[in-house]
């Protein structure tokens, strides 16, 4: 498995030049520990929708932190477009600000409000730009959040399990929203999942990581929208699944 | 309680809301009850000379006195002085404590330096200083204010301090991805993050301030409330005494009220302020 992966990277290397995202020999470690990144690469092209996977502790957390700019490199080289959004699985929103003002926090420019309620308007949330971010609901407060990253314009957005903490039908609803917004903003994507339905219905890729190293790194290859039932999707399920050391019976 | 919920649904809004507004009353009634009742106690003992009027003045006579004394304007002049100290004390005390707060909240070196002295001297009891202070400040009105800010410029300084050091990382993580710059972290997250339990420093500061003032007045002052009641002592005048202790009640009282409404005012996005408020 792992010379099949290794020639499928290899063959994507030309493209490498024109990438949004590249990841080159990325080690990481904490103290005298075992590497959480060990001589990682990865390259993302623009536009590229990319689902990383892996159990917990595998590094993902860490790589996106580092690609967040949120931990520093110290072994190996990045490189990333300057416009980057993150969505965390917490909303993150300040309390003491109004929705609209957390969307354009930071953000120059005199027609903010304007701007915040057009981008919330977009994640369907252009009736709640006044409320206070205590009183939104999880869902709420997610899209609120993805609005935040989206009114920056990002050339890069790093979803971290942004969905983890939601209700079954929310993550449905809110997995069709990224979705659209991805379609409509073409943006390079990395989203971080525990969940391989969630990979396989958004992303281009699936990478997955274990002990800091790239696993498997899988195309995939349907046309969108996609449905459970298709026996691609299936059939992407069970190897993904089983890379992940749960087995189909 | 379900079923005269669900009755009062059905009966009509004005029948409901007569209801509502009758029990409140109630509550209020319930409430105040049994202050009342004590008070009305007191009188009658006064009143059938089972207490002592040396030692115990009455109701009745409590509110002539206080009658008369504004009249004369007595307590107008001594309210006012004692108004002064804790005014000028309080607000000298929040802006040390402010200032402390912050430069020790957002500096390492600053805490290195400052908060290891702070927490030394907050388990000192203020009120030991008294000597010293009448010593380094005379009798004057200065001792009085140092004393007060002294009393109020901690509990400021602590609960800033905590507040400044226990906001969520994960939302300042986030204020770096945005890019957010020092100047604009301290003043959109920090600041305001901190803020609750700022306030929550200022009504402890209150409190102590009339502690303070209680103290300093009753020792070689001139005048203010604590003066009048000192001096009343000397003529075994218990209604002015127990006067004194009525005006400092009301005055911590009021003084909650306004750090209580300053909250709702400045935490209105908290949704459990609101509900409070709404009681």
């Amino acid at each position: 498995m792992n010379r099949i992966v290794q020639e499928l990277r290899e063959v994507r290397l030309p493209s490498r030049n024109d990438a949004a995202v590249i990841v080159q020999g990325l080690t990481r470690r904490f103290g005298d520990g075992p590497a959480v990144l060990e001589h990682l690469d990865l390259a993302i092209a623009p536009g590229e929708f990319v689902a990383l996977l892996g159990h917990s502790g595998s590094g993902k957390s860490t790589l996106l932190r580092t690609l967040a700019g949120l931990d520093p490199v110290i072994e190996g080289s990045v490189s990333r477009p300057g416009e980057v959004s993150v969505v965390f699985q917490e909303s993150r929103l300040l309390p003491w600000k109004r929705v609209w003002q957390n969307i354009v926090l930071g953000q120059a420019g005199a027609n903010g409000r304007e701007r915040a309620m057009a981008v919330l308007k977009e994640v369907g949330l252009g009736h709640r730009g006044d409320a206070w971010p205590l009183t939104l609901s999880g869902g709420e407060a997610q899209r609120a959040a993805l609005a935040r990253a989206l009114v920056r314009e990002p050339a890069f957005l790093m979803l971290d399990e942004p969905f983890a903490a939601l209700d079954a039908l929310t993550r449905l609803k809110m997995q069709r929203l990224v979705s659209d917004l991805w379609v409509r903003h073409r943006c390079s994507v990395l989203l971080v999942t525990h969940d391989v339905d969630e990979a396989l219905l958004l992303a281009d890729r699936a990478v997955v990581l274990e002990r800091g190293r790239i696993r498997m790194d899988l195309p995939i290859p349907m046309e969108r929208p996609r449905r459970h039932a298709d026996p691609r999707f299936e059939h992407l399920r069970t190897v993904l699944l089983g890379t992940l050391g749960v087995h189909d019976d | 309680m379900s079923g005269s919920l669900v009755r009062t649904t059905f009966a009509g809004a004005a029948k409901g809301s007569a209801r509502s507004l009758w029990r409140i009353r109630l509550d209020v009634l319930t409430r105040y009850a049994s202050p009342v009742v004590l008070v009305l106690l007191w009188q009658a003992a006064c009143s059938a000379g089972l207490l002592s009027s040396r030692l115990m003045a009455s109701p009745a006579r409590i509110v002539a006195t206080g009658w008369s004394l504004t009249r004369d304007g007595t307590l107008q002049a001594n309210l006012t002085v004692s108004l002064m100290r804790a005014g000028c004390g309080l607000a000298i005390g929040v802006f040390a404590g402010v200032s402390l707060g912050l430069v020790s909240g957002l500096s390492r070196v600053g805490e290195d330096i400052v908060d290891a002295p702070m927490q030394i001297l907050r388990t000192l009891p203020t009120l030991a200083l008294v000597p010293l202070f009448i010593l380094w400040f005379g009798i004057g009105e200065t001792p009085k204010i140092a004393l007060v800010a002294l009393g109020a410029s901690f509990p400021i300084y602590l609960n800033l301090y905590k507040g400044i050091r226990s906001i969520d990382p994960k939302l300042l993580e986030m204020v770096r991805t945005l890019g957010l710059s020092r100047g604009r972290t301290i003043r959109d997250v920090i600041l305001p993050g901190a803020l609750p339990d700022l306030l929550v420093g200022l009504r402890f500061a209150v409190g102590i301030s009339w502690l303070m003032l209680v103290v300093a007045e009753q020792i070689n002052a001139e005048s203010g409330i604590g003066h009048m009641m000192m001096d009343a002592e000397d003529f075994l005048r218990t209604d002015i005494i127990l006067l004194g202790l009525v005006i400092y009640g009301l005055l911590g009282l009021v003084s909650d009220q306004v750090v209580r409404f300053l909250e709702g005012m400045l935490l209105v996005w908290r949704p459990s302020h609101r509900v409070v408020g709404a009681r």
